[in-house]
């Protein structure tokens, strides 16, 4: 019989009831669609507010608009911001003069446009004719931990100290956390870090004290888009559904899920994204696998690895025995 | 004005990151020494080329010292006990004190790297088989002690009956302290060290025979030296044949495992592994070829263990070593390939 580690994450089922929670409330979890999202960054901000995260480094990476960079224990959003020249469906990069309003043409009586600096709307010269040719998109994408199904931080943290909440969520518990980092390099999709000023790791807890009391997470709550929404998991993944109907309607093809899938390497993600673009444009890796997956094969070659280091120590020392 | 130089996509004539080298544009690609590419490069994109993982937050001193004497531990205490057991008494006492060396070695590192003493005592209030490290540390509650035990009576002469009770102990949960250590770095995402899982176990348990073999040539006189010499030789053949079977299965994975600093100690790990066999077999048996011999053996074990710490972090540093391979997977899987929004 086959040693299934990951039993007691449940397979398929809540992960809350597997984690032992009797009659637990429904699987919450985080629906990211990134098509509206417009890099405001006030997740990012309202997350440092509320859960009092420190502050990582006032940097310019020098990347685009994005001066967070990663994920990390004192980033638990980050808003990545990619740049292509490409549009988006049928989306117009410019504005025609012929689709202003009648009004305000009048009122701009003749003046050309005025860049602003960003690269859409109208080339910095003025010549709104010439911005027909262009071709731009900016993907914009806010990524949290992914609270997976299977969570291989949970999994291998040595102390206890990461634990299922009975919403299906994954917290660090500090007080027991010792420091090892061994979640760190668990994690695929490296979100969990360890914070250099208490030695201690961290990550997005989902707001865990505020679902406690009935409210949504504060990066949802902030999201002026709703780019971030927050709910019930199984509501989400019909609603998530639904757009991607939509967009592909609306001749948004490059429009998929990530994370959403309860089949995928990680037992379907709590927290899952609606994209434009393959996942390793926005930093996700394509098909992440939760790394305890391989452990039951991985004890048995090092079980039988170290049964035969025994044999083989005892039999070379067996020639020339003086007793 | 329809393009910006900050930019990412599908073009396979750009450059996927940011810093296009100065100058290099329109000229075709300098041919690489030795190989020639003979398919096209495989398309590969990523967010400005940012990792995709985080590297564990370990110093290679402490983590990468710990697998090794971690190795050298375990083996050597199951070399005595069979010392001891076929009546070679140097030999035996040599390695329990060798052994208790590295284990203080081993504890040291793991403590420094936990920063508190106590913190080691957080992972003895579960017992967690999903976490390799936990495992480890209930093996190392349970080693520990008898390893001290063994070469505490062997030194002293005190207490031979419970010296004989640790070194039997120490010697049977020895190869489970130097084979554990592939798995714990095998249980996480860094694409080297998760991929290799296959091999890991063999190479470090060769590793671990090598070195425990050579710390008993250097301890031993020549009278009670042949199990020592035979299992170092055992061990190097195996560490060597095992590591050249690891690099050809990881395809290109095992790229971090022939560059860089990783590939730099791995390299010199098989040329002193190596060398150090030679040294050993060389029919002339001399008293200094041999200490030459055992000690490059160990030095070479030390290089496998850094190398592989080093290789795995730099697998976490390049995105490609996590996308290309999770790509192709998943495309061999959903048979589609990829579509160009």
């Amino acid at each position: 019989m086959a040693l299934d580690l990951r039993e007691g994450t449940g397979g398929e089922r809540d992960p809350a009831t597997a984690g032992g929670y009797v009659e637990p409330p429904e699987r919450v979890g985080f629906f990211t669609d990134t098509s509206v999202c417009i890099g405001c960054k006030a997740c990012e901000v309202a997350c440092k507010e509320w859960n009092a995260v420190p502050e990582d480094g006032l940097l310019f990476t020098g990347m685009s608009y994005d001066n967070t960079g990663s994920l990390g224990a004192n980033s638990w959003r980050h808003v990545a911001f990619i740049e292509q020249p490409r549009r988006l469906g049928r989306q117009e990069t410019h504005l025609a003069p012929t689709e202003l309003p009648p009004d305000l043409l009048r009122s701009a009586g003749g003046r050309t446009a005025v860049s602003l600096g960003m690269p859409a709307a109208a080339p910095p010269d003025g010549h709104v004719a010439a911005a027909a040719e262009m071709d731009f998109r900016w993907l914009m994408s806010s990524d949290v931990c992914k609270h997976c199904t299977h969570a291989a931080c949970l999994d291998v943290c040595p102390t206890g100290s990461l634990f299922r909440t009975e919403f299906g969520t994954v917290v660090v518990q500090e007080d027991i956390c010792n420091g090892c980092g061994y979640c760190v390099p668990a994690c695929p999709y490296g979100v969990i870090d360890k914070r250099p000023s208490n030695g201690l790791v961290s990550k997005c807890t989902l707001c865990y004290d505020r679902l406690s009391v009935g409210q949504e997470p504060a990066c949802a709550k902030s999201c002026p888009t709703d780019s971030i929404q927050f709910g019930e998991l199984s509501e989400l993944r019909e609603r998530a559904a639904g757009r991607v109907r939509d967009l592909h309607d609306a001749g948004v093809t490059s429009a998929r899920l990530y994370g959403a899938d309860p089949n995928d390497g990680v037992g379907g993600a709590g927290a899952f994204f609606l994209l434009l673009d393959e996942p390793e444009v926005y930093g996700l890796p394509p098909d992440p696998v939760v790394t305890t997956r391989d452990l039951p094969a991985m004890w048995r070659r090092a079980g039988l690895a170290a049964v035969g280091l025994l044999a083989v120590l005892v039999a070379v020392a067996v020639p020339g025995a003086r007793r | 004005m329809s393009h910006t130089d900050v930019r990412l996509d599908t073009s396979v004539d750009l450059p996927v990151e940011r810093d296009a080298l100065i100058g290099s544009a329109g000229r075709p690609e300098r041919r690489q020494r030795g190989e020639r590419l003979m398919v096209a490069k495989a398309e590969f994109r990523s967010y400005y080329g940012q990792p995709v993982l985080k590297a564990p937050p370990w110093e290679a001193a402490d983590i990468a010292g710990y697998l090794f004497f971690g190795g050298l531990a375990g083996a050597s205490s199951t070399l005595a006990a069979a010392a001891e057991l076929t009546g070679r008494p140097h030999l035996a006492r040599g390695l329990k004190a060798g052994a208790a060396v590295a284990l203080t070695g081993s504890l040291y590192s793991l403590v420094h790297d936990l920063g508190r003493p106590e913190r080691f005592l957080h992972m003895l209030r579960v017992v967690k088989v999903t976490s390799p490290m936990n495992i480890g540390s209930w093996l190392l509650a349970g080693y520990g002690p008898l390893a001290m035990l063994a070469a505490g009576s062997a030194v002293t002469g005190w207490l031979p009956r419970l010296g004989r009770l640790g070194t039997l102990g120490a010697g049977v949960l020895g190869p489970a302290v130097a084979s554990y250590t592939a798995t714990l770095v095998s249980d996480t995402a860094m694409p080297v060290w998760h991929e290799a899982y296959r091999e890991l176990p063999v190479l470090f348990v060769g590793s671990a025979a090598a070195s425990a073999g050579a710390l008993g040539l250097l301890v031993a006189p020549e009278s009670e030296a042949g199990p020592a010499r035979r299992a170092a030789l055992l061990g190097a053949v195996t560490e060597l044949a095992t590591a050249s079977r690891m690099e050809r299965r990881l395809g290109m994975v095992a790229e971090p495992l022939r560059q860089g600093l990783g590939g730099a100690l791995l390299r010199t790990s098989r040329l002193l592994v190596a060398g150090g066999a030679l040294a050993l077999t060389i029919p002339v048996r001399s008293r200094v070829a041999t200490r030459v011999g055992a000690a490059a053996m160990l030095a070479g074990s030390i290089c496998l263990r850094f190398g592989i710490f080093q290789a795995g972090l730099a697998s976490a540093r390049d995105p490609k070593y996590t996308v290309t391979p999770q790509r192709k997977r998943l495309e061999a899987r959903t048979g589609r390939r990829r579509r160009r929004p």
